[in-house]
């Protein structure tokens, strides 16, 4: 059973400059047309697989951003979407902020870009999906290891 | 119907439904992408969806919920095994009434926000399509003299001949039980949903897959009472009904498409209006008739 024929998407804003957003946004479009691969962008981190995020972290988006992953059902994968995301950035040194979003969550795919292209975004969500494959086949072999 | 039959047209119920749904629920997103513009996903999509929701992690916000969830799904498979099985109509309606009680019941034991809101919106909408659905019930009696399904398929003549009225209201109101634009104010299907999920915001994992299995029982059975109008003792009756069915479901997907969501306020007055205009103008005329 593949569960990467259906990943559902939750975009979360960390501290972006709203660069990366609205191409987040723009690859969900008509033009782009996301839900030929079965994706979906939920807004829900429960019922979400994928997690996109964009902009460093900062103190006020630490423990939001923990949550969201905590309250998504596993297997799951991030996507760090935005050199913002995936180190800090032109942010980098500022004094609010802590880096890219590993630092708080584990990252499974880095797609740089000042702002991110659809194109790159959407390759990096297909990386991301044959990962989340993979996450879910451990997960049965750890089940049946287990008993 | 003699019981053998049935049970046997109850069995395929069962068995079949899933498969109707899933088609139909496919067909859908094919539809409303290409009405975009767009390729739209694979016609499997739906069943890939379901599938991988019951292999995600299960996270149960209360075991209550989990309950009322499967409360959900038992009684709409039960709607529609009375209605299959030629039983009473309102019967019907009033086990459909008490299964969507418990998936709002469901959203409103968990403590979120847009849950409870969400369960706040399906009690409107379920306010403002109730008093159809019970015309409809109704008008069946007035045409065929009986609210028995197995008697209505008996008729001798189909019961949209006698009361169109009731039957393009009791059309309107599926709008809002397939959760389609202008009227999908608790949830959507789609991603077009203004408040997140709604209904199904606390619901996760394998919960929200046997909703989704509920949800192809209920709109498979709610359209099939809409075919129920176009049947008559002639078998030929059931290809007419089918056809209809399909028609109805087209037209249901382009006014998704076409009109922007609103306000409850609109929707309770639209809905209200509409019963009271056509279920009850039409009620008036077949009791003048009688005369």
């Amino acid at each position: 059973m593949q569960i990467s024929k259906s990943p559902w998407l939750l975009h979360y804003d960390a501290s972006s400059c709203n660069g990366c957003d609205i191409e987040v946004l723009a690859s969900t479009t008509p033009r782009f047309d996301v839900e030929r691969f079965g994706i979906i962008n939920t807004g829900n981190p429960k019922h979400a697989d994928i997690l996109v995020v964009t902009g460093g972290v900062n103190n006020q988006t630490r423990m939001v951003l923990k949550q969201l992953y905590s309250q998504m059902p596993d297997p799951k994968v991030v996507v760090a979407a935005g050199i913002c995301a995936c180190d800090g950035g032109i942010f980098k040194e500022c004094y609010n902020i802590s880096g890219g979003i590993d630092t708080v969550i584990p990252v499974d795919v880095y797609v740089p870009g000042c702002a991110v292209r659809p194109e790159a975004l959407i390759d990096g969500i297909v990386k991301a999906i044959a990962i989340l494959d993979e996450k879910r086949s451990k997960q049965l072999i750890m089940k049946q290891k287990t008993g | 119907m003699s019981l053998g039959i049935a049970i046997l047209v109850v069995i395929a119920y069962i068995l079949l439904t899933p498969a109707v749904g899933l088609a139909m629920e496919g067909y859908d997103r094919v539809l409303t992408a290409r009405m975009q513009g767009r390729k739209g996903p694979p016609l499997l999509q739906p069943l890939y969806d379901i599938q991988k929701l019951f292999n995600k992690q299960a996270i149960v916000v209360n075991n209550l919920q989990t309950v009322l969830v499967l409360g959900f799904v038992i009684f709409t498979i039960f709607t529609g095994c009375i209605f299959f099985a030629g039983g009473d109509i309102l019967l019907v309606f009033f086990a459909h009434s008490l299964s969507d009680m418990f998936l709002v019941l469901a959203a409103c034991s968990a403590n979120s926000p847009y849950s409870s809101l969400g369960a706040q919106r399906e009690f409107i909408q379920m306010m403002a399509y109730e008093p159809m659905t019970l015309l409809a019930a109704i008008g069946f009696y007035m045409v065929c003299g009986s609210f028995n399904v197995s008697d209505i398929i008996a008729a001798d003549v189909p019961a949209v001949m006698k009361a169109p009225g009731v039957f393009l209201g009791y059309a309107f109101i599926l709008v809002i039980k397939f959760r389609k634009s202008p009227f999908d104010l608790a949830t959507s299907h789609h991603a077009h949903q203004e408040m997140v999920k709604g209904l199904t915001q606390d619901i996760s994992g394998r919960s929200l897959g046997w909703v989704e299995v509920g949800d192809l029982y209920e709109q498979v059975q709610m359209l099939a009472i809409a075919g129920l109008f176009f049947v008559w003792r002639n078998p030929w009756s059931y290809l007419l009904a089918f056809g209809v069915c399909m028609a109805i479901y087209f037209t249901m997907i382009l006014v998704d498409n076409v009109y922007p969501r609103v306000k409850w306020q609109p929707m309770l007055a639209y809905t209200w209006a509409i019963t009271f205009i056509l279920g009850g103008g039409n009620f008036l005329i077949l009791t003048m008739l009688k005369r």
